[in-house]
């Protein structure tokens, strides 16, 4: 269902992750990100899995409310992996039917980028769901300062993308309800060949557009109300201050880096038939 | 045999998530045919969740929901059976208007029913005129009417299909007197002259004690009490124990009880004081 969507959500508890500065957290999740993507082996990946799963822990979120995050990407996860099993020929050849060839290269491939993907998808997710939209702002804004320096207005930047972020769960619901309304008239959403249901989504965007536009007006004139006025000579009332989390965080951080280059430059990159055989 | 009724209806919302909320727990009530129902409770008692569970737009996570004996949930058609004999109409139904034109959203419902062409065009001047939208309006669009407008095009919309039982969530929120006054009596009429079944989400006790025959008060996701007008205003503690409250009509003949005055407690419309204050001074020799 639509209401699966959770990216964009904020789930406020107490724990560890969500009292660390929004800074360390967004440095955290670029670092994460970039350190999946330089994974070239097994090791490597399940030593990001690792640092994840430790992450989710310490965030006090459910495993449950994580793993249903992912639902909505499903569908990518699943695409990726049979592209990477159709067009990846190498190792040992485990199917040969007709047309489809199946290697062991093609599906190992296929596991790795499911894993990859999945990795990313709820490593972000983490950062919205522990980091309320104030507090991301904050820190996207501090983050990017030195910017303003060279004529970027970065507040607006971070304003917008907070905005945006903010906005997904409130027009999921929005969707929802319109939805709602349809089908107790008698509209159907599961029903018909595609066609037939791309055509019943149309009624449902036109009033999500005409909603957001009202919302849109509505928040502007809020916040002028106000006195926001842009970024310029802005205050906070809870300045952003790094306290030792933080700085246990940029450590951890720094070993997650050396780690990970050990492990990719020791473990090699990994090749479908050696591993295949080691698992032999 | 009753016409709606449910069984130990359950509803959780975010199950699975750190929100998790229950908004109905274990509710029974039965209604029957030709039933004028007000369905009353505090702010997040969970009428709004009840109300989308009778023509199945919600799953129940626990309980059964019955139409004339028929479980709603036991198969597609029963279920599309349902949305369209049990007509349901949102709370601020204003907001989900969707269609270019007025006409066109009225006829939405009737259309996806399979009615002909002609029998929908009927419908929809039929549903029109009884919520008093005039015919020039129909070729408007729905976003540029007031939302006391928007409001009747929303009901017309779900009239027009004609169901068996209508529920109409908080109809009257956000109008003035005048046009609250309208809708009301717009429904009033339509059970009357259509001998259906009406529920209506209310907050004013005074529009409850003036047209309803049955009263269901939901508290904190339960049912406090089901029953008459006067069954349930007579039990004025309770009901502000759980944040509600009985007519003001009621509230000062309860006062002047109080006060020594040999009135009754149980008026609760205006008429009733009327002729109860009447009696008072008979009774004194005023007239
Ligand atoms: N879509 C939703 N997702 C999660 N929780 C919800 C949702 N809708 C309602 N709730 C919760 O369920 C409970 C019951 O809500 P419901 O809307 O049924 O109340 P209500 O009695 O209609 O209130 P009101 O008089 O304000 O309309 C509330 O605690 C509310 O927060
Ligand atoms: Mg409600």
């Amino acid at each position: 269902m639509i209401k699966d969507i959770t990216i964009g959500q904020y789930f406020p508890f107490n724990s560890v992750i969500h009292r660390l500065d929004p800074r360390t957290k967004l440095l955290f999740t670029i670092v994460f990100i970039v350190m999946v993507f330089v994974s070239n082996n097994f090791v490597s990946l399940l030593f990001n899995f690792v640092i994840a799963t430790v992450i989710i822990n310490l965030s006090k979120i459910p495993l449950k409310t994580v793993i249903k995050g992912l639902k909505p990407i499903l569908l990518v996860v699943i695409i990726t992996s049979v592209l990477q099993i159709a067009y990846v020929k190498t190792g040992i050849t485990l199917i040969d039917v007709w047309k489809i060839k199946i290697t062991s290269g093609g599906v190992l491939t296929a596991v790795f980028m499911a894993i990859r993907i999945s990795l990313l998808i709820v490593m972000s997710t983490m950062l919205t769901y522990t980091t309320s939209p104030t507090s991301l702002t904050n820190g996207l804004d501090k983050l990017f300062a030195p910017l303003t320096k060279i004529g970027i207005d970065f507040h607006m930047v971070t304003m917008i993308m907070t905005i945006a972020l903010r906005f997904i769960p409130t027009l999921i619901e929005e969707v929802d309800k319109i939805m709602s309304a349809q089908k107790s008239r008698g509209a159907s959403f599961d029903q018909g060949n595609l066609i037939k249901r791309a055509k019943a989504l149309i009624p449902l965007f036109i009033p999500l557009l005409f909603n957001s536009i009202r919302r849109a007006y509505e928040l502007a004139n809020a916040m002028t109300c106000r006195c926001y006025n842009g970024g310029k000579g802005k205050t906070t009332m809870n300045a952003l201050k790094f306290n030792s989390g933080d700085y246990i965080s940029y450590l951890v951080m720094l070993l997650f880096i050396t780690a990970i280059i050990l492990l990719n430059i020791f473990c090699g990159e990994y090749n479908a038939e050696f591993t295949f055989n080691l698992a032999v | 045999m009753s016409h709606l009724r449910t069984e130990n209806l359950t509803f959780t919302y975010g199950e699975g998530t750190p929100f998790k909320i229950t908004a109905l727990d274990n509710v029974n009530i039965e209604l029957n045919k030709g039933e004028f129902v007000a369905i009353i409770g505090h702010t997040g008692s969970g009428k709004s969740t009840l109300v989308q569970h009778l023509n199945g737009l919600l799953k129940p996570t626990d309980g059964k929901i019955f139409l004339d004996e028929k479980n709603i949930h036991s198969s597609k058609s029963t279920l599309f059976d349902a949305r369209f004999r049990v007509g349901l109409c949102f709370q601020y139904p204003e907001y989900q208007l969707f269609e270019e034109t007025v006409y066109k959203d009225i006829a939405f419902g009737p259309t996806n029913m399979g009615l002909s062409k002609g029998e929908v065009d009927e419908r929809v001047r039929k549903a029109a005129k009884y919520v008093g939208i005039p015919d020039e309006m129909l070729s408007k669009s729905p976003f540029d009417l007031s939302g006391g407008q928007k409001r009747r095009v929303a009901i017309a919309g779900v009239i027009s299909m004609e169901p068996e039982i209508l529920i109409l969530d908080e109809p009257t929120s956000g109008l003035d007197p005048m046009g609250r006054e309208q809708i009301l009596s717009l429904i009033k009429n339509y059970r009357e002259n259509t001998g259906k079944t009406v529920i209506i989400v209310s907050h004013s006790m005074e529009d409850v004690a003036r047209f309803a025959t049955k009263v269901i008060v939901m508290n904190d996701a339960k049912v406090e009490m089901t029953g008459t007008v006067d069954d349930v205003f007579e039990k004025a503690s309770r009901l502000r124990e759980i944040g509600l409250s009985v007519p003001q009509i009621t509230e000062i003949f309860i006062k002047l009880r109080e006060k020594g005055y040999n009135v009754s407690e149980k008026i609760y419309t205006v008429e009733q004081g009327y002729l109860e204050l009447k009696k008072l001074f008979k009774g004194r020799g005023i007239s």
